[in-house]
């Protein structure tokens, strides 16, 4: 791990109140249940879960578009979560932070011309630029990520969906951010889209030193595109570390679930699936101890009852009890 | 045309005329819209040019001629062409000059209602809460009550006359422009285009006005026209109850009250009037689809 981190997140959380009427106490939905994490410059955390885990959480939280319940956020060495009261430093980290979206048909202002949307950013966050000054970076942009100039007055139902997410990457990048929050931005594209898509995103990754939160499901992708991986389950973290360290000895139960249920293009290779039992619980009224011990073939009786702490192991963190017993070392074993 | 060889460098100078002819290209689509928008054109004219086409003063009687029936019919003569009303005014004269207060209320009653509808229920629709449920419950109480009615009992208030009929129609017309938008707002608000202007920097105003209205307007526009319409169907029944314009202002409405005792004797002149006013809402209506098409992108080919 090289460089200065550009974003520390230690123990952030995200709570939600839930249902509650006049008469009813609302009850809190702890969608982020206390994630630490750093983001480095040319480097991409991989964020992966099933859904309801979390991860678009973390986005939100990440761009500021709502608050943490409860932890701290530094981006670029600037308070988040409390130096926003100030306008100086809100519109400072607002040019920190940008985001491409899942959906390239719903990112896109179906009214707006691509030219108007690229330039719209400039137009709120550097009001000194002349008109002429915010067509040309638009239009190099346009350029950059390998669209054509004529597709500058265009409307967006007139792009495929490679195009349009090209178009929201531009968008995204307009304001020259340290950080990208990608949430799932290749799942709704086709696969062969999918490599072109993430080969942009790397060439822009290099060349702007960006630091993504790659936010997935997908764990091939995720493989592909990742330095460091995180693997959240019911709002906690599970296991994170260095991608190649977790994908090739994941140590938590549920990372090697995830990764047996992975899909690999070998048809010689014989894999042994560990299926996990049971449904996802409700995040309104998590299991005790480790959230994940009813699903866990692991569990004893202390993860029943024991919140597990997290610890380090061969530069990866992983929060269970199993692990920290060396019972996942004879699983392997047998 | 010359716009669609141009080059894209030169946008900002051409960019409204090329955004017209697009508009134009797509309008022209429709046969009824054109219809529509030619006989609106006609009509437009016609209220302007008032003065100069009427053969007659709306207002002037003529006492040799009461009730004469039209040219073309036995008894008429050729200088009252759609023949006179009871205290022998010329009725071609009279319906051209109420095609200027027709079009007036129209007008009037679309911009006040579709302000003060737009303004409320994009804010509701935007910022929700108490704000919104107190809002649109007062709509619901004001929809509660049928339109004709309301404005009745609101002129009634205010006192017979055309502004005030005006006024009560915008009344009982805005709560539709209300809930219209604010359900738009609401169902645009969730997307991630307009969660992508906030993280772009957008402020409120921003994002109600320039982000988030353009894609709620196309229901918006369809139902001013078809309001249009409806708001010079309501000015011309206030009229005809006497509430609205008052005699003897050549209002399309008032003419029907005043020909009431005479519709079996003198079918001119309940006809004429009333198929003006047929003719301007269906002109209207097809316009308004029209419209509706030609500015809705998503139904536009690329």
């Amino acid at each position: 791990m090289s460089g200065s981190p550009v974003l520390q997140a230690r123990d952030l959380q995200r709570h939600y109140e839930v249902g509650g009427g006049a008469f009813i106490k609302p009850s809190a939905l702890r969608a982020l249940a206390g994630a630490s994490f750093n983001l480095y410059p040319g480097k991409t955390l991989a964020v992966v879960g099933e859904s309801g885990c979390g991860k678009s959480t973390m986005g939100r939280l990440v761009t500021m578009m709502e608050p943490p319940t409860a932890g701290t956020l530094e981006i670029d060495g600037l308070d988040a979560v409390h130096g926003k009261k100030s306008s100086d430093v809100a519109r400072k980290l607002r040019q920190t932070v940008q985001m491409v979206f899942q959906d390239p048909y719903g990112s896109l202002n179906p009214r707006q011309r691509i030219g108007a949307m690229l330039e719209e950013p400039l137009k709120i966050n550097r009001p000194t630029l002349s008109a002429k000054e915010r067509e040309e970076a638009g239009r190099s942009m346009m350029q950059r990520v390998g669209l054509r100039s004529e597709h500058y007055d265009r409307y967006p139902h007139m792009f495929s969906g490679g195009q349009r997410q090209r178009i929201a990457i531009a968008r995204a990048l307009m304001l020259n951010p340290k950080i990208v929050v990608l949430d799932e931005p290749v799942s709704a594209l086709d696969v062969s889209i999918q490599a072109q898509v993430l080969n942009l995103l790397n060439d822009l990754q290099e060349e702007f030193q960006l630091a993504y939160l790659f936010i997935s499901h997908d764990l091939s992708v995720v493989k592909h595109v990742a330095d460091d991986v995180m693997v959240m389950y019911l709002g906690h973290p599970v296991e994170s570390g260095p991608c190649k360290e977790v994908f090739e000895t994941p140590r938590h139960p549920y990372t090697r679930a995830l990764l047996s249920a992975t899909p690999v293009a070998d048809p010689r290779r014989t894999r042994q699936r560990i299926k996990l039992t049971g449904e996802i619980p409700s995040p309104l009224n998590p299991p005790s101890g480790c959230t994940f011990h009813p699903r866990c073939p692991l569990a004893n009786e202390r993860c029943k009852s024991e919140e597990p702490k997290t610890l380090s192991q061969g530069g990866v963190t992983v929060a269970c009890h199993a692990v920290e017993e060396g019972r996942h070392e004879a699983e392997t074993a047998a | 045309m010359s716009a669609t060889t141009e080059t894209p460098t030169t946008a900002s100078a051409s960019a409204s005329k090329r955004a017209f002819d697009e508009f134009w290209h797509y309008f022209t689509e429709s046969r009824g819209a054109v219809a529509g928008m030619i006989f609106m054109i006609f009509i437009i004219l016609i209220a302007l040019f008032a003065p100069y086409i009427a053969p007659h003063s709306p207002i002037e009687t003529n006492s040799d001629f009461f009730r004469t029936p039209p040219a073309w019919q036995e008894g008429g003569t050729s200088q009252f062409l759609l023949g006179t009303d009871a205290v022998g005014r010329d009725i071609l004269s009279r319906l051209i000059y109420g095609s200027r207060y027709s079009l007036l209320v129209g007008c009037i009653v679309i911009c006040l209602s579709l302000t003060f509808g737009i303004f409320l229920g994009v804010t509701a629709g935007y910022f929700r809460g108490v704000y919104e449920t107190i809002l649109m419950r007062v709509m619901d109480v004001i929809l509660s009550v049928p339109s004709l009615l309301m404005a009745l009992v609101l002129v009634a208030i205010l006192g017979p006359g055309l502004e005030n009929a005006m006024i009560a129609i915008a009344v009982t017309y805005t709560p539709h422009f209300v809930r219209l938008s604010r359900a738009q707002v609401i169902s645009e608000a969730k997307r991630d285009y307009v969660m992508a202007s906030r993280i772009a920097g957008a402020g409120r105003i921003r994002l109600m006005a320039i982000t988030i209205l353009p894609n709620c307007m196309a229901p918006l526009i369809v139902q001013a026209t078809l309001s249009f319409s409806t708001a010079i169907l309501d000015a011309a029944a206030l009229g005809f109850l006497g509430m609205g314009a008052q005699p003897p202002t050549p209002e399309w409405g008032t003419m029907l009250a005043e020909a009431r005792e005479f519709i079996t004797s003198a079918w001119w002149m309940v006809t004429f009037p009333g198929l003006a006013v047929l003719v301007t809402v269906l002109a209207i209506n097809l316009m308004g689809d029209g419209l509706r098409d030609a500015l809705d992108p998503k139904m536009k080919r690329s």
